[in-house]
């Protein structure tokens, strides 16, 4: 289980953290996601978790975004978890590959 | 089956999501970072970029990029042999490991193989190349299948013209960009070409040097206190600066008579502003009243001017301005057979003529000019430069134009006052 949630303090080096993908995983919401995320490896993390219990729907730019988080994550020697993942997204996720990334609990 | 049905209802939907972002308005570094995404997340890639072509430079510019790191090549140059090998393959993708003997890949493909690049893909416009995308691995790991890659031809169609689109816009700018400088030179020729003008006129009056000049001054200083715009101000220094240019053809001897000159003479010399009209009529002046100016700055408005005796509303309201910037300059410098008058009888002379000769409102808006600088702190001493500061500082002066200003006042002018008094 994650120890920190999503805006909780930073000063002390964090080793698994929680970022909330949203409702609409698209451009807006993916670029916050995507900064949040590389803000939490550079402060340390090494388990980031990836909440989409509220994520209804993923477009292409959210797929495109959570690869680059993918790609940032293994080059700092640190895992992805998709949590709460729905359905369709797990298809999509599957269809292009993605789940070979992650964990998805 | 409905997996397929999925992947092409999700293509789709990029598909759209491109054609909107390049339609779009956003900006142009904008619309190829969410292409990019855009076709990456269609096809989960893992990383890419777009370069834009520059066929100057013959180099490929990297104007967005994923997950390609800092060493990647931010401009890569391309050879002959390269742009006819791009521009033959189309848009359909190229394969790098099967490119290997390609110049450019040969340079750049220890950076295409350390970030895991796969595919190249030339982005071509109506036969010209316009740029390229790097592709890297897909995410399931899997090779790019023909389906992947007739998505990637539709997609970069996309992205190819917005790249084109964008090149014409820098072209229209560049150009624009030139226009704008050639008619700064154009205007620089023509501002040069008035003053030297001028300087001719002004040479064949030995007692009156600089007259031509300082009307040109005084006539923009009474555009200016009437609020004109700058264009308007720099068209009335123009008609000041030309309207003795009739002159040019008057003897010299009558023009440097240091005597009252006689009726014969006088006639040969009220001829100059009619020659000086015909003079400046064939000249294309960006300002329409130039010559005007030199034809009618001898009329005053209760009609006992010349050449033509016209009344207050007939005569063009620069011929006007430079009437009394003229005047002004007459009675305010050494002639042959008189000298320079004190400023406070100068003063008087405007007003008394105000209304006879000059029109009220002009002496109106040069005295305040003259007022302001006498009393404010202005920055540009326009009068003092062009009277010196002796008579500027002449006892009495700022009272004289203070009554003179009290005396005359006319209700105020308007633009709109003025196209209705021209038409």
């Amino acid at each position: 289980m994650p120890d920190l949630e999503l805006g909780g303090p930073m000063a002390q080096p964090e080793s698994s953290a929680v970022v909330s993908a949203g409702d609409y995983l698209n451009k807006l919401t993916g670029e916050r996601v995507e900064r949040e995320c590389r803000d939490r490896l550079n402060s340390g993390c090494r388990n980031l978790v990836l909440d989409f219990g509220e994520t209804e729907i993923v477009n292409s730019v959210g797929v495109s975004i959570l690869l680059g988080v993918i790609d940032s994550a293994k080059g700092s020697g640190a895992t992805v978890t998709l949590t709460g993942v729905n359905a369709p997204t797990i298809e999509l996720f599957e269809m292009l590959g993605v789940t070979k990334h992650v964990d998805i609990t | 089956m409905i997996a397929d049905k999925n992947k092409l209802i999700h293509t789709f939907g990029a598909l759209a999501e491109l054609s909107q972002e390049v339609t779009g308005r956003t900006s142009f570094p904008e619309t190829m970072r969410t292409s990019l995404h855009l076709i990456s997340g269609s096809l989960g890639i893992m990383r890419g970029g777009v370069a834009k072509y520059s066929r100057f430079a013959r180099e490929l510019n990297l104007v967005a990029a994923r997950g390609l790191g800092d060493e990647f090549p931010l401009a890569m140059s391309l050879s002959d042999e390269d742009e006819r090998q791009f521009l033959s393959s189309g848009l359909y993708p190229i394969e790098i490991s099967h490119a290997r003997v390609l110049p450019y890949i040969q340079i750049y493909g220890a950076s295409f193989d350390k970030r895991k690049i796969e595919l190249l893909v030339p982005l071509i416009v109506q036969e010209e190349m316009v740029g390229a995308m790097f592709l890297g691995e897909k995410a399931s790991g899997e090779t790019y299948s023909s389906y992947d890659k007739e998505v990637i031809c539709a997609m970069g169609r996309h992205i190819g013209v917005a790249i084109s689109q964008r090149n014409l816009m820098e072209e229209l700018e560049r150009r624009a960009d030139e226009n704008r400088k050639l008619y700064e030179e154009l205007h620089t020729t023509y501002t040069d070409t008035v003053k030297a003008f001028a300087a001719a006129i002004d040479c064949k009056d030995k007692y009156t040097e600089g007259h031509s000049v300082r009307v040109g001054k005084y006539s923009e200083i009474i555009a200016s206190e009437l609020g004109w715009s700058e264009s308007e101000i720099e068209g009335a220094a123009v008609a000041g600066y030309l309207h003795d240019v009739g002159k040019l053809t008057v003897d010299r001897r009558i023009i440097n008579a240091p005597y009252r000159i006689n009726a014969k003479e006088s006639a040969e010399l009220n001829r100059h502003p009619g020659v000086g009209y015909e003079i400046l009529m064939p000249i294309r002046h960006p300002f329409t009243d130039v010559p005007l100016a030199a034809k009618y700055h001898h009329e005053r408005i209760d009609g006992r001017g010349y050449p033509d005796g016209l009344y207050d509303k007939d005569i063009p309201y620069i011929a006007k301005i430079v009437n009394l910037a003229d005047s002004f300059d007459a009675m305010t410098t050494d002639r042959p057979y008189k000298r320079r008058r004190g400023a406070s009888d100068v003063i008087s002379d405007l007003t008394s003529n105000s209304g006879t000769q000059f029109a009220p409102e002009l002496v109106s808006a040069f005295l305040k000019g003259m007022f302001r600088e006498l009393t404010c702190d202005a920055k540009d001493k326009r009068f003092r430069r062009l009277l010196g500061r002796e008579y500027m500082e002449a006892d009495g002066i700022i009272p004289a134009v203070q009554n003179a200003l009290n005396g005359a006042a006319p209700a105020p002018i308007t633009l709109a006052a003025v196209d209705a008094s021209l038409s």
